[in-house]
Parts: structure tokens; C-alpha cells; sequence
């Protein structure tokens, strides 16, 4: 059971990291990631909301959307996943209002350290991602816990890593038209490459 | 920015590209583009989603309160995302598959929701409607360009039609298999983005 959920873990961080595997969260990914600090203040933000969102959205899907799930209520053979796009993008939006709530008035210290972020993390696709992977791969409460906490992670250690390699390629004489976001693409497909090794792993 | 129709429809495919200058919706764009049948298929996806929510958000502006905004244009983008992937599961449930979660992903894709926030909360819907057309049609066509790279080089194909005779079928061609991997994508852009800016010269960024 343990190994299983080590499994899901380490797979989630790396061999199927959310933003250099799969390409998501890529806006953000891309436009915060220029200072270590607050690409590492967003990175703990996503940790966060993705630890909430992924199992509340699982607790969504297996009790009110997924076929006789609501079968208690006598709605037999009642099939709602087609408005799961529409509940989850719900529910990741109400999360991270309440979370922002609640870190403004128990937390104050950390809800100023992410201030900004709380919001955009609302339209950011590895959230959505991580939902949407969650449903596809039919993963239980426990699991989702795991996973949505692990591709969290991957996803924050990534845009810090890439914050890091920014902050040195300051330094550098880029050629002029590959300046600011062409050299950041490469670098970023230089980082997938990497992670890419990870990848014949098997648990 | 002058708002004739046809500044607004063609604008974005070179001009003011919204993944080459706005770094924008490149979220789902790159995983799907290894082959060009999936590729077309999400460019037609994003472009109708983007018109239609623009032309949509733009008919009821001027009856939205701005601090339920956002909640109601994401209902609208999401609402024909859903009828996007209701109708690919139905007609082309293949593609659907290969697909998987990315067509969901075109809810938080952020062309779709800065066009219905940036341009429709300001102009009239037919405006609005070329200019999500304008802005699909330049996301389509940064990821057609790679995506045909990516097929061609990649496996010697165009739309699963051999065009290059494979070294290991009897042909010449020997496939570059770096290119099917999603690290390719990354590089393909960043050097479209350079051909781009040293076309025009304005759009290189300025020294932070």
C-alpha cells in the first residue's frame, strides 16, 4: 500500500512533472520565473491549492458526477461527467477564494508573501491539470492526496530551477532577437530534457 | 491600435502574435503537437472557443457587475469547452483520446480568457468575434508550424501520410526522434520566436 503511494509520489515529481513533461501551467511558468524568490512563493502557492483542490475535486467526481453516483438519491444511472469540466474549474475557483480568506485572517505573514499569486493560480492549467489527470486515471481519495501534493511540488521545483538558471543566464551574451522569452524556451526544453531521464525509472 | 475589422482579424497572426509575443495559452499547445491531425484539431477547438466566448462575453458587458466577471466569463468559456469536447467524443473519438485532458485545459488556456478580458469587455461583438477568430488563427498557426516540423522531421509524415520514406522501411530518410519528444516543442518555439523578432525588430524585449 505504502509503496504504491511512493510510487504515485515520485512518479508525480518527476517522471511526469506537471510543467516539464507535460507543458502545463506554462503561462505562469514562464512569466514569474524571473527572481528565485517569488517563483519560490508562487512554487508553495500551487503546492497548496493543488493538495486541496485534487482530492475535493475526487470527492466531487466519485459522489456527484461519475455514473450511479447518485444513486442514493434515486437518480439511478444518472451520468453527470459532462459538466465535470465546468465543477471543477468551480471548485478550484471557490478554493482559492477561501483560501485566500482564510490566510488573510489566521495567516497574515504568509498570505502577504503570496499575495498576487493566490489569484492566478485560479487559471492556471496545472491545477486544472492535476484534476483532470486525477479523473482520468480514476485515482481514490488517498491517492489524490499523494498526487495532487507530488505534481504540486514537481511544479514549484521546476520554475524554481528555472528561476535559478534565469538569475545566471543574466549574465550571458544572448544574441539580441533570442533575448528575454526565445532563450528562456530553450532552456526550459534543455530542463524537459533532463527531467526526461527520469523517465525509464520504474518502481 | 486603430479598430478596423481587418486590423482586428489579422493583427494577431504576425503583428501582436499572442504566443510569440504575449506569451500567452502555451499551456496546452505544446503537447499536442507531435502530430499534425491532433495539432488541427485543437487549433479548430481554440479558435472556435475563443470567438465564440468573445463574441458571447461581449453581448452581455454591459450588463456584468466587474466583481463577478471573471466567474461568469470563465461559466462561458467553459460551457463551450464542454460543448467542444462533447462533440469531439462524439465524431472523432480517437483524436478525443489522444487528446485526453488538453481539450479540457483550453478552459485555463489564457488566450482565450485575456481575449474575453482584454478586447471583449470593451468592444461591440462582431469586433469581438474577428478578433478571437484573429487570436485563434495566430495560435494556430505558431502550432501548425511546429507541428509540421515536428511530424515531418519527426516521423516522416504529414497528416499520417509518408512523405519522407523512412531509413527502416527502406527509404533514405533516418527521423530525427528527438523531435517527438515534447522537448522539441520548446526549442521549435524559441527559435520561431527569434526568426520572428529579427524580422521585426520592434518586438525584441527591452533590458529589464
Amino acid at each position: 500500500m505504502a509503496e504504491a503511494y511512493l510510487s504515485i509520489f515520485l512518479k508525480s515529481v518527476f517522471m511526469e512533472n506537471m510543467a516539464l513533461a507535460f507543458f502545463l501551467g506554462m503561462c505562469t511558468f514562464l512569466a514569474v520565473s524571473k527572481k528565485i524568490e517569488t517563483a519560490f512563493g508562487l512554487g508553495v502557492a500551487v503546492v497548496v491549492v493543488q493538495t486541496i483542490t485534487v482530492p475535493v475535486n475526487n470527492v466531487v467526481f466519485q459522489h456527484l458526477l461519475r455514473e450511479n453516483a447518485l444513486a442514493w438519491a434515486g437518480l439511478e444511472g444518472l451520468d453527470l461527467t459532462f459538466v465535470g469540466l465546468i465543477s471543477y474549474i468551480g471548485v478550484i475557483a471557490a478554493m482559492v477564494q477561501i483560501l485566500e480568506m482564510f490566510l488573510d485572517r489566521y495567516v497574515p505573514a504568509l498570505y502577504s508573501a503570496l499575495g498576487i499569486f493566490l489569484p492566478l493560480i485560479t487559471v492556471n492549467c496545472a491545477i486544472l491539470g492535476g484534476s483532470l489527470f486525477m479523473v482520468e486515471r480514476d485515482y481514490t481519495l488517498g491517492e489524490s492526496v499523494v498526487y495532487g501534493f507530488g505534481s504540486g511540488l514537481g511544479w514549484a521545483l521546476a520554475i524554481v530551477a528555472l528561476a535559478g538558471v534565469r538569475d545566471k543566464l543574466k549574465y550571458s551574451d544572448v544574441p539580441a532577437g533570442l533575448r528575454g522569452l526565445g532563450i528562456t524556451f530553450i532552456t526550459v526544453g534543455l530542463m524537459a530534457i533532463a527531467f526526461m531521464s527520469f523517465s525509464g525509472i520504474q518502481l | 491600435m486603430a479598430d478596423k475589422p481587418r486590423d482586428v482579424l489579422l493583427g494577431p497572426i504576425f503583428h501582436n502574435n499572442p504566443i510569440a509575443l504575449q506569451v500567452l495559452g502555451i499551456c496546452s499547445a505544446l503537447a499536442v503537437t507531435s502530430k499534425l491531425e491532433t495539432t488541427v484539431t485543437m487549433c479548430v477547438a481554440v479558435t472556435f472557443v475563443t470567438a465564440v466566448a468573445n463574441a458571447a462575453v461581449s453581448l452581455v458587458r454591459h450588463h456584468l457587475p466587474s466583481s463577478i466577471r471573471l466567474i461568469v466569463q470563465m461559466t462561458i468559456i467553459a460551457a463551450l469547452v464542454i460543448v467542444v469536447d462533447q462533440v469531439l467524443k462524439a465524431y472523432a473519438f480517437g483524436i478525443s483520446r489522444q487528446l485526453s485532458v488538453f481539450v479540457g485545459l483550453i478552459i485555463t488556456n489564457c488566450i482565450v480568457l485575456g481575449r474575453a478580458e482584454g478586447f471583449a469587455m470593451h468592444h461591440g461583438v462582431w469586433l469581438s468575434f474577428l478578433d478571437g477568430i484573429g487570436n485563434g488563427l495566430g495560435y494556430s498557426v505558431v502550432l501548425l508550424a511546429v507541428g509540421i516540423v515536428r511530424e515531418l522531421f519527426g516521423s516522416g509524415k504529414l497528416f499520417g501520410v509518408t512523405v519522407l520514406p523512412l531509413a527502416g522501411d527502406g527509404g533514405w530518410y533516418v527521423p530525427n526522434g528527438l523531435l517527438l519528444l515534447p522537448p522539441s516543442a520548446f526549442f521549435l518555439i524559441g527559435l520561431l520566436i527569434w526568426a520572428l523578432r529579427t524580422w521585426r525588430r520592434e518586438q525584441v524585449e527591452k533590458e529589464a
